[in-house]
């Protein structure tokens, strides 16, 4: 068997997988926040917790209802969407004439209860969910498990249609200039309050979306969405606020080089997207796809 | 008799604790282009935007055909068939001239096709694809009336629309006022460049401490140059 500098290529190949597999989360996450950044300029600290939900209600789904994986990746990221709604409606639009502070607040506030209810009800040691489609192939240097291709190739999907939708569609249009001057899209007759609310909606259901590709792979946990965010905001701050396209390419881009980083220098590879943070924040404060204020 | 399509009655505005309009008083018939005159800091602009409902806190009586507005939001009083034009003209910068042309939703029947937006203005067929705040000041002023054009309202507000523009330019707009005003539309204009108001209005009405203080008849402005010079302070 051969080796690339020194490296064998199972570990080469599986660390890349895994890189990629981490990288469409972060992807699929720092979208979510990038889209009701962009839009609402609420950091929305309690999308680890709606990612972890989303997980939650794949899980209730299967074990109270009896449906299967490919139900809830369809209905979980509704209903946890329809919370998301529901949150905008009674608690985050009523802070939209304050500082972002606020809602970063509010929004963390709300993160650590959601927490807090599903460990006291679940507790914290992580139920399993079965993987919907076992098995793999043998690509010859290494073992490619099919959920894991599959978590790839739909996130990839997912995350390319959703910029599709914002940069080449009307309602694309309506959302980046209600982004520049809300008051002046609504006074074309656009309702933007509801805009807005459907948005929230949209990026909660993306996380939920993420939770329940996530389940399969790891447990189903109260802390999972907290131990990740932390990552995907660094990923966020990377890309650049409210990037689409900044988001998707520096998340996956982040995955493989956390995952290179396992290969080469394993001890580094929980710091290393710290790492490269700090160094875009010195070298390009608004991030890499970023435009400066 | 001329049909009111715009009437305001009484309109008072606070933007926080400052009173801005203390009781707009005026109206505007169908297929007139009328003209709001004043200094500085009258409220001639945020007139416009107490008609829009962009001033959150307003009271009194704005209708449109009848219908009263002054309780809606913005987004639903649009639908009624007004657009408007702000005077920072609000050309978005995230989106190519095109897709700002094509932004507003179409109200009601009856709005210019494309293709008749682009005989108008030919300059924003050529740029199309261009980002929309690359445009020049004159350009943007174009797309900035363009595009309300296609949505089909019939009361178009226009704040300020010769402001910083080259005379050339103004002439245009001038011409395109004129045109728009045979096609049927209703025009409320505010301008400072009192020429250019009169070259192009029926009726013009004199503005300050957020009130109407007079109305002069585009005929009889010979007659009243001097109260008005006084009223203006030029």
């Amino acid at each position: 068997m051969f080796e690339l500098i020194g490296v064998p290529p199972q570990a080469l190949f599986g660390q890349l997988l895994l890189g990629l597999i981490n990288g469409a989360f972060y992807a699929l996450l720092s979208l979510g926040l990038a889209v009701i950044f962009g839009l609402m300029n609420v950091i929305n600290f309690t999308h680890g917790a709606q990612y972890m939900m989303g997980a939650f209600c794949a899980w209730m789904l299967l074990t109270f209802a009896g449906i299967p994986y490919w139900g809830a990746l369809v209905l979980a990221p509704i209903i946890i969407g329809i919370t998301g709604i529901l949150i905008e409606r009674l608690f985050i639009s009523r802070l939209y004439h304050l500082d972002h502070l606020y809602g970063l607040l509010l929004t963390f506030g709300l993160a650590l209860i959601f927490e807090g209810l599903f460990r006291r009800q679940f507790g914290s040691s992580g139920l399993p969910y079965t993987n919907p489609i076992p098995g793999g192939t043998n690509l010859g240097f290494m073992f490619l498990p099919w959920y894991r291709a599959w978590v790839v190739a739909f996130s990839l999907t997912v995350c390319f249609a959703t910029w599709f939708m914002i940069e080449k569609t009307q309602l694309g249009s309506y959302l980046r200039a209600a982004t520049e001057r809300p008051d002046l899209v609504q006074a074309f007759g656009i309702n933007v309050p509801r805009m807005i609310t459907l948005t929230y909606g949209f990026g909660v259901g993306l996380a939920a979306l993420a939770g329940v590709l996530a389940a399969p792979i790891y447990s189903v946990n109260p802390v999972m969405g907290s131990n990740l965010i932390v990552v995907v905001f660094a990923v966020v701050v990377i890309g650049g606020m409210g990037s689409i396209l900044g988001s998707i390419l520096t998340g996956f881009g982040l995955g493989v080089v956390e995952g290179l980083t396992k290969v080469f220098y394993p001890e580094a590879s929980n710091t290393v997207i710290f790492i490269i943070m700090a160094i875009v924040l010195m070298l390009r404060p608004q991030g890499l796809f970023g435009k400066p204020k | 008799m001329p049909e009111t399509q715009l009437a305001l009655q009484e309109v008072h505005a606070w933007y926080g604790e400052s009173h801005i309009l203390h009781g707009m008083t005026f109206h505007v018939d169908a297929g007139e282009v009328v003209t709001l005159l004043g200094r500085n800091g009258a409220g001639k602009t945020t007139t416009m935007r107490a008609i829009m409902g962009l001033v959150a806190n307003r009271k009194g009586s704005i209708t449109l055909d009848g219908c009263e507005l002054i309780d809606l939001r913005s987004n639903r009083i649009a639908r009624h068939g007004i657009a408007y034009c702000p005077e920072e003209r609000g050309i978005f910068a995230s989106l190519n001239v095109r897709a700002n042309l094509m932004l507003p939703p179409r109200l009601k029947p009856g709005g210019l096709e494309l293709d008749q937006i682009f005989k108008l203005f030919p300059n924003l067929r050529e740029r199309s694809s261009s980002q929309g705040t690359k445009l020049s000041g004159g350009e943007q002023q174009m797309l900035a009336i363009a595009r309300i054009l296609r949505t089909g309202a019939k009361l178009l507000l226009l704040d300020e629309p010769t402001e910083g523009l080259a005379p050339v330019i103004v002439q245009q707009i001038g011409n395109t006022i004129r045109m728009l005003q045979k096609h049927g539309f209703t025009i409320l204009l505010v301008e400072q460049n009192f020429h250019f108001a009169s070259t192009v209005a029926d009726r013009h009405y004199v503005v300050e401490h957020g009130q109407v203080i007079d109305m002069i008849p585009n005929a009889a402005l010979d007659a009243n140059r001097e109260k008005l010079k006084t009223y203006l302070g030029v």
